[in-house]
C-alpha cells in the first residue's frame, strides 16, 4: 500500500529525515517509536503533505501513485488521514460542517453523490456513540475550547467518519489519561481491517498495550535503526532508546 | 436646483445663507439659532486634519477639497422595483425612504406603525411634533469639537424621527433607507435621525445607506438615540455606498438605567468612511454591545472610532469589531473607553480582529483606556494577521481543497461578528451582502478607485 524509499527531508534547511525506508501493506499496523527530535512527526507531516517540509531526495508511493505529486486534499481523497499531534482550533467553523464538507469532498473525488443531511447526521451520531463524545461537540467550533482529550478523540472521530485507507496517528496518545487512551484505542481498533493500514507514531509503549502493532520501528536521527515485532516495544520501554542509538553508532563506524 | 458650496471660497457660509432660506424648521427660532450655532462652530473648527489625534489615521482632505451640491426639491424618480435590492426578504418593516436626503412618501411604508408610536420624517416632525423634537434634538450629539456634527447641525435636511412611548414593544424594525441617485455633480446630504425610546420598550432601528450609481457624494450623518430605563434597542448601520462616496456618520446613544443596546455596523462601501459610535452609559446597570464588521478593498479607507463612555456604576460594555482588508485598502479601529469617576464596577471589554487579505492592505488599531474609577474591569485586545495557514492545512488534510478552505475560514471570520444580530432576516441580509463581496472578489472585479 505504502512504500517509502530513501526519504530525505529538510525542515528550515536542516536535514531531519536522512534516508528512511518503510513498507506498509494493507491490514498492517506499524508503530514508529523514537526519542524526541528523531523525525517521527516530520514523517507524519510529510505524508500528509505539509508544504514547509521539503523532500530533497527519495520517493513515496501510495497505492501505485507518487504521493509527493499530490496536494494535501488529494492525498486525503486518495485515502490518507493524519490524526494531528496538535489539532488546530478553528473558531466559527462547526465540527459538523467541517466533517460534512470533508466527507462530501472526498466522495465527489471518488465519483459518489454527496451524503444527504439526514444520512450524515445518522452516521455522525453512530460514530459519536463509539467515541463516547457529547452531542454538543458536533455543533461547537472545531477544537475550540476542547480539552486535550476531547481534541484527540475528535481526531479519531473524524477518522471514523472519513474511513481512510491509511491512517497516521501522530502521538495521539500523548497527554491522555488512561480512560481517554482506551477510548482512542477502541476507536482505532474498530477500524482495523484487512483493507486498512495504520502508522502509529508514539513516544511511549503504553499505547501499544491497547493498539497491538504488527511491526515496531525505531527511528533515530532520521533513520529507522531497528525493526521488529511488538516485543521490541517492551524492550524499548525497559531499556530506553540509548542502546539503539549505541548500536546505530557502531553500525555506522563499521 | 442645487446650492453649491466649497471650502475655498468660504462657500459653506454662503451656501448656508442660501440653504437656510427654506430649510426645514425655518421660522422656528430655536431651530434657526441651532443651525447658526452649527455653522459658526464649523467655521471655527474647519475640517479635521491628521494633527488632530482623533483623526490621526484618516485624512479627510479629499472631502474638504470637493465642491458639493445640495439637491433641493429635486426628487429623482426612483422606480419602486429598485427597492427590492435594499429591503430585507420576508421581514415586515416600517420604512422611511429618503432620496438624495429628502423624504419620499411614495416609497415609504408606514402601515405597521403601532398605536402611540410616531415614525415620520424629521422635517414633518418639526411641524407636527415641535415640542418633542425641541426636547431632544442636538441635546446629545455635542458639536463643540466635532466639525462634521457641527456641519450636520447647520445643514440638517431631513431624516428619521422615531418616538416610542413607554411600555411599547414591537417587532417590526424601523428601516431608514437613504438612497443617493444618479448625479453628474458631487452631492452632499446631511441626514439627521432622532430616535427617542422611552422606558420599558423594545425596538429595532436600521439605518441603511445605498446608492444607485458609482458617483462621488458625501453622506454626513448624525443620529441621536435616546434609550429610556429598562428598554432594549437594536441599532443597525448598513453602509453600502458607492465606492467613490464619502460617509461620515456619528451614532450618539444615551442609555438610561438598566437599558440595553446592541449596535451593529456593517460597512462595505465608500471611498472614505468614518464610523463614530458613541454610547454614554448614563444610568446604572446598562449593557452595551458594540459590534461591527468592515470589509474594504481597492483604495477604500474605513475608520471606526468608538467612544464608549461609562458614566454610572455596574454597566457592561462589549465591543467586537472585525475587519477584512483587501487590495490597497486601509482600516482604522480606534477604541476609546472612558470610565468616569463614579462608574465603579464597570466591566468593559474590547476586541478588534483584523484579517489582511493582501500585502498592500493596512490596518491601524488603537485602544485608548481612560479610567477615573478604581474598581473596574477593562480589557482590550487586537489581532492583525493573515489567514491561519495551520487551519488551512488542517482543512486540506481532511480533503477540502485550498480555495474552499480559505472561503470557509473567511466565512467563519465574518459570520463571527454577524451572528449576534438577533433579527434573523437582517442577519441573513447582511450575510448575503458579505457573500456578494466575496463573489466579487473571487470574480476578480476590479474595485480599484482613487478619490485622491
Amino acid at each position: 500500500m505504502l512504500e517509502i524509499r530513501n526519504l530525505h527531508v529538510n525542515v528550515a534547511d536542516q536535514e531531519i529525515i536522512k534516508g528512511l525506508n518503510l513498507k506498509v501493506n494493507a491490514g498492517e499496523v506499524h508503530s514508529i517509536m523514537g526519542p524526541n527530535g528523531s523525525g517521527k512527526s516530520t514523517l507524519a507531516q510529510v505524508l500528509a503533505g505539509r508544504a514547509s517540509y521539503e523532500v530533497t531526495e527519495g520517493e513515496i508511493i501510495f497505492e501505485g501513485k507518487d504521493l509527493l505529486e499530490l496536494a494535501p486534499e488529494e492525498r486525503a481523497c486518495e485515502g490518507i488521514f493524519m490524526a494531528f499531534q496538535y489539532p488546530v482550533e478553528i473558531p466559527g467553523v462547526a465540527n459538523t460542517y467541517l466533517l460534512r464538507e470533508a466527507l462530501n469532498s472526498i466522495r465527489k473525488y471518488r465519483g459518489l453523490e454527496p451524503l444527504k443531511h439526514v444520512e450524515f447526521a445518522r452516521l455522525a451520531k453512530e460514530k459519536m456513540g463509539i467515541m463516547g463524545m457529547a452531542d454538543n461537540l458536533l455543533k461547537r467550533s472545531v477544537n475550540e475550547g476542547f480539552s486535550g482529550g476531547e481534541k484527540k478523540k475528535n481526531e479519531i472521530f473524524q477518522m471514523q467518519i472519513l474511513e481512510p485507507k491509511l491512517a497516521i496517528l501522530d502521538e495521539t496518545d500523548s497527554g491522555l489519561d488512561i480512560d481517554a487512551l482506551k477510548v482512542v484505542a477502541d476507536g482505532v481498533n474498530a477500524l482495523r481491517s484487512p483493507e486498512r493500514a495504520f502508522i502509529v507514531i508514539t513516544h511511549y509503549q503504553r499505547l501499544l498495550d491497547f493498539i497491538v502493532p504488527d511491526f515496531v520501528h525505531v527511528l533515530v536521527d532520521g533513520r529507522i535503526m531497528k525493526s521488529g515485532g511488538k516485543e521490541l516495544a517492551f524492550e524499548l520501554e525497559d531499556r530506553g532508546y540509548g542502546w539503539v542509538e549505541e548500536e546505530a553508532r557502531k553500525a555506522v563506524s563499521n | 436646483m442645487g446650492i453649491s458650496f466649497s471650502k475655498e471660497d468660504d462657500g459653506y457660509s454662503k451656501g448656508f445663507e442660501e440653504f437656510r432660506k427654506d430649510a426645514p424648521g425655518n421660522g422656528i427660532p430655536w431651530m434657526e439659532s441651532l443651525r447658526e450655532e452649527g455653522i459658526r462652530k464649523f467655521a471655527e473648527l474647519g475640517f479635521p486634519t491628521p494633527e488632530n489625534e482623533d483623526w490621526r489615521f484618516t485624512n479627510v482632505a479629499p472631502i474638504a477639497r470637493t465642491t458639493f451640491t445640495i439637491e433641493k426639491n429635486g426628487h429623482k424618480q426612483v422606480a419602486p422595483e429598485v427597492l427590492n435590492r435594499f429591503i430585507f426578504p420576508k421581514l415586515k418593516t416600517i420604512r422611511l425612504v429618503f432620496i438624495d436626503g429628502s423624504y419620499t412618501p411614495g416609497l415609504s411604508d408606514l402601515s405597521d406603525v403601532p398605536e402611540g408610536v410616531k415614525v415620520l420624517s424629521l422635517a414633518s416632525a418639526l411641524d407636527s411634533e415641535e415640542g418633542l423634537v425641541k426636547k431632544y434634538l442636538s441635546k446629545y450629539a455635542d458639536f463643540s469639537e466635532e466639525a462634521f456634527t457641527a456641519l450636520n447641525t447647520a445643514f440638517m435636511q431631513d431624516g428619521g424621527f422615531v418616538y416610542i412611548p413607554r411600555g411599547t414593544r414591537f417587532r417590526e424594525p424601523v428601516h431608514l433607507l437613504y438612497i443617493t441617485g444618479k448625479s453628474d455633480r458631487a452631492t452632499i446630504t446631511n441626514p439627521r435621525n432622532l430616535i427617542v425610546v422611552e422606558d420599558n420598550c423594545e425596538a429595532e432601528v436600521v439605518e441603511h445607506y445605498v446608492s444607485l450609481d458609482e458617483g462621488v457624494y458625501f453622506s454626513n450623518v448624525v443620529t441621536e438615540l435616546v434609550v429610556g430605563e429598562n428598554s432594549s434597542v437594536g441599532h443597525y448601520m448598513i453602509e453600502c455606498e458607492s465606492m467613490k462616496a464619502f460617509n461620515v456618520s456619528t451614532l450618539r446613544v444615551e442609555q438610561g438605567r438598566s437599558s440595553n443596546i446592541r449596535s451593529h455596523s456593517v460597512l462595505l462601501g465608500g471611498a472614505i468612511v468614518r464610523n463614530n459610535v458613541h454610547p454614554v452609559l448614563a444610568g446604572e446597570g446598562c449593557d452595551s454591545l458594540i459590534n461591527g464588521l468592515f470589509m474594504s478593498t481597492g483604495r477604500q479607507h474605513m475608520d471606526n472610532y468608538m467612544k464608549v463612555e461609562h458614566a454610572s456604576p455596574h454597566c457592561d460594555s462589549r465591543q467586537f469589531y472585525n475587519g477584512v482588508l483587501d487590495g490597497r485598502s486601509r482600516g482604522v479601529f480606534h477604541g476609546r473607553i472612558i470610565v468616569h469617576k463614579d462608574a465603579q464596577k464597570t466591566d468593559a471589554k474590547q476586541t478588534n480582529r483584523n484579517l489582511l487579505l493582501s500585502d498592500n492592505a493596512q490596518i491601524d488599531t488603537k485602544p485608548q483606556l481612560e479610567i477615573y474609577a478604581d474598581d473596574v474591569k477593562c480589557t482590550h485586545g487586537a489581532t492583525i494577521g493573515q489567514m491561519d495557514e495551520n487551519a488551512i492545512f488542517y482543512l486540506r488534510s481532511r480533503g477540502i481543497n485550498e480555495d474552499a478552505a480559505r472561503e470557509i475560514l473567511l466565512g467563519a471570520f465574518t459570520s463571527g461578528t454577524l451572528e449576534s444580530i438577533q433579527v434573523e432576516e437582517i442577519r441573513n441580509y447582511c450575510e448575503s451582502l458579505v457573500a456578494e463581496w466575496f463573489a466579487r472578489r473571487k470574480g476578480g472585479t476590479e474595485l480599484d478607485n482613487d478619490p485622491r
